[in-house]
């Protein structure tokens, strides 16, 4: 029975692939998906696009009406989120703590996961497993007792505190990532270099590490994102330190209270997004090929 | 399991197969060369390194933090008196507390199923959505949908949550501009976050709207990666689009929805950052407040770090159970036996 039915499907999938007929059920679930996915789309698009219109008005503005437009699209509210919030300053606290931490994560977890993964020595599993354990517990418990560690080692408060502190949280999922994929590279290649007289160190700079670019880009993406966001770090450890983007929006927000200056907050919100989205724009392609990467381990 | 496979691969006779990884080091070659300066440099940095620092910041406070659960320490008195687990039952005993667990709780089994069930939808659209001739294709222009969707991932969630703060602001939020501007002026100057009936709702409606687009990439990911014939059998044996998505594509991305489920429910145990920026003081009769927010402010304002690190222990203790029913659930339903993380 199935033979016969699938022979006519067979035949159309080999010799007219391009040019399925369209039934009027197919329409109707294309009709109904697009739909679907247009609503949601709107969803997520237009609180971003209403809050970047509102980032050029003024407060009153703001109160008048939710639609209007700006009577002037003029930048003095994100001149004043930048220099007068110090969203600037945190801009840049923000960009330096993050890419230091990625390097240094990305460098270690690399060397880390490296060694555990192609060498078996008493007590490797031990060490793996305790990796896993930090990824799974919350950070929220070690928070107390990290900041009287970072007290003690006159850390606290500073971006250098700070960025050891991220470089540790996101050694495990680093670490854990990227032992499946260079547990994956063949052997034979560590051999041939070694057989050609390089040392540990040169195999892994010059020929284990080139050869994980794929993963590598993949963890650095996904450790990038986590590590921007960032927030409980931050306001635990560094609570009276230069504050870093996600600390300063929070506190922009926490006086609004008083100050109302809504146009600013907006615009504050507006530069905290759109770099990273612009970013993302550009690289997504990479970006959802490491989505799945990172999830068929 | 794997250490103890490729063991027996590398060394291909059935003896070392059952010599377990952390066994002495004759039966690894690489272990007879004699210790170089090379080797011994390389592992101290490669392995000290990373690990000296995972362990300081990282598995060193943890472990500090169950001890200092256990004392009365307020943080700035030298001493600190082991009081046992009196710590634990002022918290089991304080209604506050208690109320911000009942709403973790709450979050725990609402997020995950809200936004799985919302993302596979949204994710079966775009991959099976196409054609039903011809080769299983997804919808057309539909990576339009899949980067847009991705958007709210990349924001950090303070901002996620104070634009929406804005958004629910009674008179001048966009909510209430668009149900006033459709003829619903009962919403006119409604308070979403100020009444304890909404204050809830609305906030895991920002972080359903955070993640919904992370987790579809994530399943178009996994559907994609289904062999295009299990498609076409079901098709030919006369399966419909919801038979098939039933049948076929959920059993087979199992694993991904149960990675899923726990990094929701992980995120549903703590959502400091959502509360925090949408109702700091944790909403109207504390109908927001969440354990991770009475952990913060009784550790860092009211300078209590032993009962701060209690609840951050019963906050891990929670994670924990949470972690094992999925798992033990997925299992007993007939779930894979190789668990990934």
């Amino acid at each position: 029975m199935s033979t016969k039915v699938s022979t006519p499907e067979m035949k159309s999938l080999h010799f007219q692939p391009r040019t399925p007929a369209t039934s009027t059920g197919d329409k109707v679930v294309g009709a109904v998906s697009h739909t679907a996915l247009t609503i949601w789309t709107l969803i997520v698009i237009l609180p971003l696009l209403w809050t970047f219109m509102s980032s050029f008005k003024t407060s009153s503005e703001i109160f008048a009406s939710p639609f209007s437009l700006p009577a002037e699209w003029k930048l003095d509210n994100y001149v004043k989120a930048w220099s007068e919030a110090g969203i600037g300053s945190a801009f840049l606290n923000s960009v330096i703590v993050v890419a230091v931490a990625l390097v240094i994560v990305m460098v270690l977890g690399a060397m880390c996961a490296y060694v555990l993964a192609r060498y078996t020595f008493p007590g490797s599993r031990a060490i793996y497993y305790l990796m896993l354990a930090g990824l799974t517990f919350p950070i929220f418990l070690a928070m107390v007792p990290l900041f009287f560690v970072l007290k003690n080692m006159g850390l606290l408060n500073t971006l250098p505190g700070l960025i050891l502190v991220y470089v540790g949280f996101a050694l495990p999922f680093t670490v854990f990532f990227l032992f499946s994929f260079f547990k994956s590279l063949p052997h034979e290649i560590t051999e041939a270099a070694a057989l050609d007289g390089a040392g540990e160190w040169r195999t892994f700079f010059q020929v284990m590490l080139p050869m994980a670019k794929p993963g590598l880009a993949s963890v650095a993406i996904f450790n990038f994102l986590g590590l921007w966001n960032q927030f409980l770090i931050p306001v635990s450890i560094n609570a009276a330190g230069p504050r870093v983007l996600s600390q300063e929006l929070a506190a922009f927000a926490g006086q609004m209270g008083y100050a109302v200056d809504y146009g600013a907050l907006f615009a504050a919100v507006s530069v905290t997004v759109i770099p990273v989205l612009i970013v993302y724009v550009i690289f997504q392609r990479q970006l959802q090929g490491s989505v799945s990467q990172g999830t068929s381990k | 399991m794997t250490s103890v496979k490729t063991q027996q691969s590398r060394n291909g006779d059935g003896l070392a197969a059952v010599v377990p990884a952390t066994a002495p080091p004759q039966v690894i070659k690489r272990r007879r060369k004699p210790l170089t300066w090379d080797k011994v440099s390389f592992f101290a940095v490669f392995l000290g390194l990373p690990l000296a620092i995972y362990l300081l910041f990282v598995i060193w406070p943890f472990i500090q933090a169950f001890g200092y659960s256990l004392t009365d320490w307020s943080g700035f008195s030298p001493n600190q008196n082991f009081i046992g687990l009196e710590n634990y039952a002022k918290i089991f005993t304080d209604d506050i507390f208690m109320k911000a667990m009942g709403n973790n709780i709450l979050l725990v089994i609402f997020l995950p199923i809200i936004t799985i069930i919302l993302s596979l939808v949204l994710a079966s659209l775009v991959t099976v959505g196409g054609s039903s001739k011809g080769q299983i294709k997804g919808l057309r222009n539909s990576s339009f949908y899949r980067v847009v969707s991705f958007f709210p991932y990349t924001i950090p969630a303070i901002a996620i949550g104070i634009m929406w703060g804005q958004i629910y602001d009674p008179s001048g939020g966009l909510l209430n501009g668009i149900l006033t501007g459709v003829g619903l002026d009962q919403f006119k100057d409604f308070a979403w976050l100020g009444d304890k009936n909404t204050a809830m709702i609305a906030t895991m409606f920002v972080i359903v709207w955070g993640f919904v687009g992370f987790y579809m990439v994530l399943f178009v990911a996994g559907i994609k990666g289904i062999p295009a014939e299990l498609f076409e059998a079901a098709r030919i044996d006369g399966a419909g689009r919801f038979r098939t998505a039933v049948s076929i594509t959920i059993p087979l991305i199992r694993d991904n929805i149960q990675t899923a489920y726990i990094y929701m429910g992980i995120l549903a145990l703590d959502a400091f950052v959502y509360m925090a920026a949408l109702n700091s003081g944790g909403g109207p009769d504390n109908s927001t407040l969440v354990m991770a927010q009475q952990l913060f402010f009784t550790a860092f304002s009211k300078g209590q770090f032993g009962l701060a690190s209690a609840m951050g222990v019963v906050l891990a203790i929670a994670t924990l159970i949470f972690s094992g029913l999925v798992f033990a659930v997925n299992k007993l339903t007939g779930g894979d036996k190789d668990v990934s993380l």
